[in-house]
């Protein structure tokens, strides 16, 4: 609703939504991981979900990235020929194409998302392989492309992962997750256990690529410094409901909700 | 059928070929649904057999349900018809069998391979059985079995062209040498158990049927004959079979596989044919190789000519 008021206020021509959830609810037995949850993504856009620990926020970014099943609730994405379509009505194969091809998934552990004892070339190579390409000199012309943009050094290309450091890891899992141009990325936690330093990085490389490329992001963090710095909105998850959303700026700023007033103030300022 | 029940020529404490009635259709009913898709992998009811997983338990169960007493077995080991897993499983099936074996290529009707396809070219109505350890050409990459299926099903073979690209980035090449992935018919990813990828070419439209069994993994698949098989590649790196710049040392052949053979401590050693039976034959018609006169080549070279001889004085 929110983005919808804004653009009309910047005078801009309403665009066709991205992604559009609409009452998700996911419960394991008793336990509520996310309940009714409705939002509209559009194009370029990047939206912060934050909460605690439990609060729902991986249980959501789990069933919007297609991994898992709503019990309730749809989720609909604007396919390249199909326009919107519920993305748990598309067939297995469809719906597998989409995630590798115009969606991206960054884990917070990159051994989720990256194949360890394959090489660096071999792991930001291997989307374009799945799609067709057959070309060996083009995939890896390619693969050292992303991995300058990434910032990775050209000379570890053919190095395994494992014998990259964590903070190289989420960047080359991002490089990998990039190299199909897609349209939207899921991000669970992606600056989890880096150290300052490096977080700061890779938010900044992060900012710059989002923008950069036009990709819309679906961040999932605990980190309110990472939302106040990516993400153009917000939404404020406890126990497993949005209680507050808005744009970021002005939920940081000014939060309304009790909650959201206590997640604000509990960041320590330096 | 009852002439062939009257004089049993085969161990009758035993069912034919081994197996019981039941579990030879069981297989027969996966080889047919083989044959009919290609490349695809149909489990089956893999048995226990009188050897260890390894030694070809999956492609003698293939064997025993696709035999018949009229038939003759040749079994080759590494191209040779004369080394321990060949002259046991030949032994094998002629007690339960009772069939005739054979050690050349062209008076077979069936033959079981461990790790090569026979120089000479097969014909219409020949079988060709596989011993296959792995049959999941993608397990290296890829260790879950739901995954792999799904990937098979959905001809999602983007991750077979990782691994060769692994191989370009590390050697400059593709280093593969054996258990070459091949796309069949256009649509399964296979692989062709660990045959030396200079076989692989032979698979393309061969005359014979070819049945691949798997027993650790119980797992059959086939191709048929006069089937497209294609070995992957990339459009700038395109496959290529091993060459040798050595003819073979006893026959002269410069087409076939050659096998290094060390002679003696002092650095002597040959470069011979794998296929014992294509050389012998070669040297038979008066090829003669740069090493034919060598004792100690000629000593090798006895070797796989007696091996009849000694299999009949072990019984």
């Amino acid at each position: 609703m929110s983005a919808l008021v804004l653009s009309e206020s910047l005078g801009t021509t309403v665009r066709q939504p991205l992604m559009r959830a609409t009452g998700v609810s996911k419960s394991y037995g008793d336990t509520i991981g996310c309940l009714d949850v409705s939002f509209t993504l559009h194009p370029g856009e990047v939206i912060g979900v934050v909460g605690e620990s439990g609060s729902g926020k991986s249980t959501l970014l789990n069933v919007l990235s297609a991994q898992l099943p709503p019990d309730a609730g749809t989720v609909e994405y604007d396919l390249r020929h199909r326009g919107m379509s519920d993305i748990f009505r598309l067939s297995e194969p469809d719906r597998r194409r989409l995630m590798r091809t115009d969606w991206g998934i960054v884990h917070q552990n990159p051994r989720d998302g990256l194949r360890m004892d394959v090489s660096a070339g071999g792991n930001v190579g291997e989307r374009l392989m799945a799609i067709g390409a057959r070309h060996y000199g083009e995939i890896r012309a390619e693969g050292l492309d992303w991995l300058a943009k990434v910032e990775l050094d050209a000379s570890r290309v053919d190095d395994k992962p494992k014998t990259f450091s964590g903070g190289m890891q989420q960047r080359l899992q991002i490089a990998r997750n990039l190299v199909t141009r897609p349209r939207l990325i899921f991000m669970d936690e992606p600056t989890g256990g880096l150290d300052v330093s490096v977080q700061a990085r890779l938010l900044d490389l992060l900012r710059g690529l989002v923008r950069e490329l036009g990709i819309a992001a679906i961040v999932v963090t605990h980190d309110l410094a990472v939302v106040r710095l990516l993400a153009d909105r917000l939404m404020v998850m406890r126990h497993g409901r949005v209680v507050e959303e808005g744009l970021t700026d002005q939920v940081l700023d000014d939060p309304h909700h009790p909650y959201t007033q206590l997640l604000v103030s509990s960041v320590l300022q330096v | 059928m009852n002439a062939v029940a009257k004089k049993a020529s085969w161990d009758e404490a035993y069912n034919f070929a081994y197996l019981d009635e039941q579990t030879k259709r069981m297989i027969r009913r996966a080889l047919l649904k083989a044959v009919a898709i290609p490349g695809y992998q149909v489990p089956f009811g893999g048995r226990e057999m009188p050897l260890a997983y390894g030694w070809g338990t999956g492609g003698m169960q293939v064997t025993a349900s696709v035999i018949g007493p009229s038939d003759t077995l040749k079994v080759i080991d590494q191209g040779a018809d004369d080394t321990t897993n060949a002259v046991s499983i030949r032994r094998f099936f002629k007690r339960v069998a009772g069939v005739a074996t054979t050690e050349a290529t062209e008076e077979a009707s069936v033959i079981q391979t461990r790790h090569r396809i026979p120089e000479k070219p097969l014909k219409e109505g020949q079988v060709l059985v596989y011993q296959v350890p792995q049959p999941e050409p993608l397990r290296k990459l890829e260790p879950r079995e739901t995954e792999t299926r799904k990937m098979h099903g959905y001809a999602e073979y983007g991750l077979m062209h990782v691994r060769l690209y692994e191989d370009i980035s590390r050697f400059g090449h593709i280093a593969t040498t054996y258990s070459y992935p091949v796309m069949v018919n256009g649509r399964y990813v296979m692989s062709p158990s660990p045959i030396p990828k200079f076989d692989n070419p032979k698979m393309e439209n061969n005359k014979a049927i070819q049945l691949f069994g798997a027993g650790r993994e119980k797992r059959i698949y086939a191709i048929p004959p006069y089937t497209r098989v294609k070995s992957l590649d990339f459009d700038d790196h395109p496959f290529e079979v091993q060459r040798w710049p050595q003819a073979c040392a006893l026959c002269g052949a410069r087409n076939s596989y050659l096998d290094e053979v060390v002679l003696d401590d002092k650095g002597g050693r040959m470069f011979v044919c794998s296929d014992t039976h294509f050389c012998a034959d070669r040297q038979e018609k008066g090829h003669r190789g740069p090493m034919a006169a060598d004792p100690a080549a000629r000593a090798f070279a006895r070797s796989s000519e007696t091996s009849e001889q000694k299999e009949d004085d072990g019984r």
